[in-house]
């Protein structure tokens, strides 16, 4: 059975200006639909990947994942349980304490006042829950020693803090962590240092993982499955070999011949058209279509649902084979 | 032999004067960039990668400051010029981008103003040339329109777009040597692409040297025609790109190529460097890279690395990979 089930989620922002400058510079209200209509599921102890440019949705999806952010539209079950409806507070209680989050910023994420005992601790702590001896077996468990538990955040280095964020996901024995761009601010030999400690730390915990990157070589490594986003919509989803070696969706494609490839010596890439468009005011039909170079006359006029192709989803006409 | 260098650097030590003791972050780099030549130089964050860079440049916030070695640009020796010498090379013979477009551009000034007066005071031309070229070069960098949009404002391009006019910026003035720090590092995979296919295509069209600044391995393979590795301060490593990427001599390169994704691909988990750089206070003894070093003896812990240059061994490391013993 799938841990998590999100269905036609879509979260749309108000970026209007101030109330007072609308009606003197009468301006409309301005909206931005940040996640559009997005539907896929994590089967438990598996990791699903979210791939994208800036801006694509992915922080937005994770936040709505972790209840941060209530949806718009659509939702999200955990444990067949959607916090957004749900009215049992024993029942929210539980599903919250099955999640945790990891940010990218090691350093913002981590309360520079507080020992990292009481940092790894708190999330039990926050709930009345009993912690001795937790942060130190935490911290060896993660690769640092007991005795860094008596420390401030300072003292350590930029893979120590993550490590040290993953410590504090750990302790209330969480099911799924949703991870976003965990390694993004950390060098490669660090990365790689990181990225085994949470295939380790899955196996060992039967852990769920929602991996939110920009990095697509990091993705291909770490994933079950991939879906990727442009412009607030899941424009493909598949298992990392099919995605790479046969992606669907043009997007997709000119995202994988655009990355810098370490085996790439004097490799000549068209690069892309184009820009990712304005998401106030997205292109109509498929959002791709301005940058599409198999775009036909549908594109422009239709927006593609995501539909089964071979053993992927692909959300386009082209590749249904439906023009 | 081939033509005199561009760029040539020779034992390059910056130093910062602190409470804690001397620190080091550039410590006798030596190499040379070639007319029309990529220099990829990678590294870790700290490894000094980005002070290299500014010390040609004389930009090096205090206190860091040269204090022995020689950078020679074009023949002439510019280590010891003063700031203002050095600020009229800028610009005229070498150009920057940085990471971020906005450390290059002032917010309150149209970007035509900004190319006009930066042509004007390096080139002999009249204020309509100069508005002609300023045009031109924003059409060469692939700003759509640019008649029109020459006298917007940088917060009125997107963020690849004034990476653009960064780069237009930075070659007006037909500079022999660019200085890239970072310079896709905040872009987008898409947007990145465009950029590298840019400043490649100008430099090589125009001749110019290039040092690239990156942390990006993927770039540094496809743009880089010679790639410089640093490690703590020092070079670990100077070749050819495939060589060095492909077959490393210094252990510190084979680690961070190996601890790469792609490399250990198909492999539950990836291949690890063990522990990390260390602080420029709290070098060890010996080659800087020894406590981590699978290949470290004795000689590795007592004695500072060899010295590699243009003319030197390709690795910084007493016992490199790929040579018999
Ligand atoms: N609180 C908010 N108010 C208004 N707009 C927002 C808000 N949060 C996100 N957005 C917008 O929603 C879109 C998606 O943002 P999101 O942060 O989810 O992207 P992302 O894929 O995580 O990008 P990145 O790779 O840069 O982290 C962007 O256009 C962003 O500007
Ligand atoms: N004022 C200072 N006092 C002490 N150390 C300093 C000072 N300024 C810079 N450093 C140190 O100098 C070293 C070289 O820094 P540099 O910015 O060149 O690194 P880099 O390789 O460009 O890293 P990054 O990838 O993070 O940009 C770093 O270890 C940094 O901590
Ligand atoms: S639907 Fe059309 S425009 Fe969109 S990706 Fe497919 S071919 Fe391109
Ligand atoms: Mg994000
Ligand atoms: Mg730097």
């Amino acid at each position: 059975m799938s841990l998590v089930s999100i269905q036609n989620l879509t979260r749309v922002f108000d970026v209007s200006k101030p109330w007072l400058n609308r009606v003197i510079e009468r301006l409309p209200k301005r909206y931005l639909t940040a996640v559009s209509d997005v539907s896929f599921d994590i089967p438990a102890k598996t990791t699903y990947a979210l791939v994208g440019e800036s801006g694509s949705g992915k922080s937005t999806i994770g936040k709505m994942v972790v209840g941060l952010l209530p949806p718009s539209e659509g939702g999200v079950t955990i444990n067949g349980i959607d916090l957004a409806i749900e009215t049992d507070d024993d029942k929210i209680e539980s599903v919250r304490s099955d999640i945790q989050m990891i940010f990218q910023d090691p350093y913002a994420s981590l309360n520079p006042r507080w020992r990292v005992r009481d940092i790894i601790q708190e999330p039990v702590v926050a709930r009345g829950g009993k912690a001795t001896g937790l942060a130190e077996r935490l911290l060896e468990q993660v690769g640092l020693t007991a005795s860094d538990a008596d420390k401030f955040p300072h003292e350590f280095s930029g893979g120590q803090r993550q490590r040290i964020c993953v410590a504090r996901a750990l302790a209330s024995e969480p099911k799924l962590i949703v991870c976003d761009e965990p390694t993004s601010a950390l060098d490669v030999s660090v990365q790689a240092q990181v990225l085994n400690l949470m295939s380790d730390l899955k196996d060992e915990f039967g852990l769920t993982y929602l991996f939110i990157s920009h990095d697509l070589t990091v993705v291909q490594h770490m994933a079950d499955r991939i879906g990727v986003l442009y412009l607030g919509r899941l424009v493909e989803e598949a298992s990392p070999d099919a995605l790479f070696d046969a992606p669907q969706h043009p997007y997709t494609q000119m995202l994988l011949e655009a990355a810098p490839r370490m085996d790439g010596f004097g490799r000549e890439v068209e690069p892309p058209k184009g820009e990712i468009p304005d998401p106030i005011d997205p292109p109509s039909g498929c959002a791709f279509h301005p940058r599409c170079p198999m775009a036909v006359a549908k594109c422009s006029a239709e927006r593609p649902a995501l539909k089964t192709v071979g053993e992927s989803r692909v959300a386009c006409w082209v590749a249904q084979g439906d023009t | 032999m081939s033509a005199e260098p561009v760029l040539s650097v020779r034992d390059l030590v910056v130093e910062i004067p602190t409470r804690g003791g001397l620190l080091r972050p550039v410590d006798r780099v030596s190499y040379d960039i070639g007319a029309g030549e990529i220099l990829g130089v990678v590294g870790e964050s700290g490894a000094g990668k980005s002070m290299t860079g500014n010390a040609v440049i004389g930009l090096l916030d205090r206190p860091a400051r040269i204090t022995s070695g020689e950078i020679w640009l074009n023949g002439e020796r510019i280590d010891q010029l003063s700031m203002r010498e050095l600020r009229k090379r800028r610009g005229k013979q070498i150009g920057m981008v940085f990471q971020d477009p906005l450390t290059s551009l002032n917010p309150l000034i149209p970007i035509g103003q900004q190319l006009t007066e930066t042509i004007r005071e390096h080139l002999p031309v009249t204020a309509a040339e100069a508005r002609q070229r300023a045009i031109r070069s924003l059409e060469e960098v692939g700003i759509p329109a640019a008649a029109e949009r020459i006298d917007s404002y940088p917060f009125e391009f997107s963020g690849g777009m004034r990476q653009r006019v960064v780069i237009a910026l930075a070659l007006c003035a037909e500079p022999s040597l660019v200085i890239a720090d970072e310079p896709t590092t905040a872009l987008d995979v898409s947007v990145q692409a465009q950029i590298i296919a840019l400043l490649k295509r100008l430099c090589r069209e125009r001749g110019t040297a290039v040092m690239l600044v990156t942390h990006d391995m993927g770039v540094i393979a496809e743009t880089a025609d010679r790639v410089a590795v640093m490690y703590a301060g020092r070079l670990a490593e100077l070749g050819p790109v495939r060589e060095v990427l492909t077959e490393p001599h210094h252990p510190y390169t084979s680690g961070l190529m190996g601890s790469t994704p792609l490399a250990s691909k198909g492999q539950p988990r990836l291949h690890q460097i063990p522990g990390s750089m260390p602080r420029l206070g709290a070098l060890p003894d010996g080659c800087a890279f020894n406590p981590r070093c699978p290949k470290a003896q004795d000689k590795c812990r007592q004695n500072p690395e060899p010295r590699i240059g243009p003319a030197d061994p390709r690795a910084a490391c007493w016992f490199p990979l790929g040579e018999t013993a």
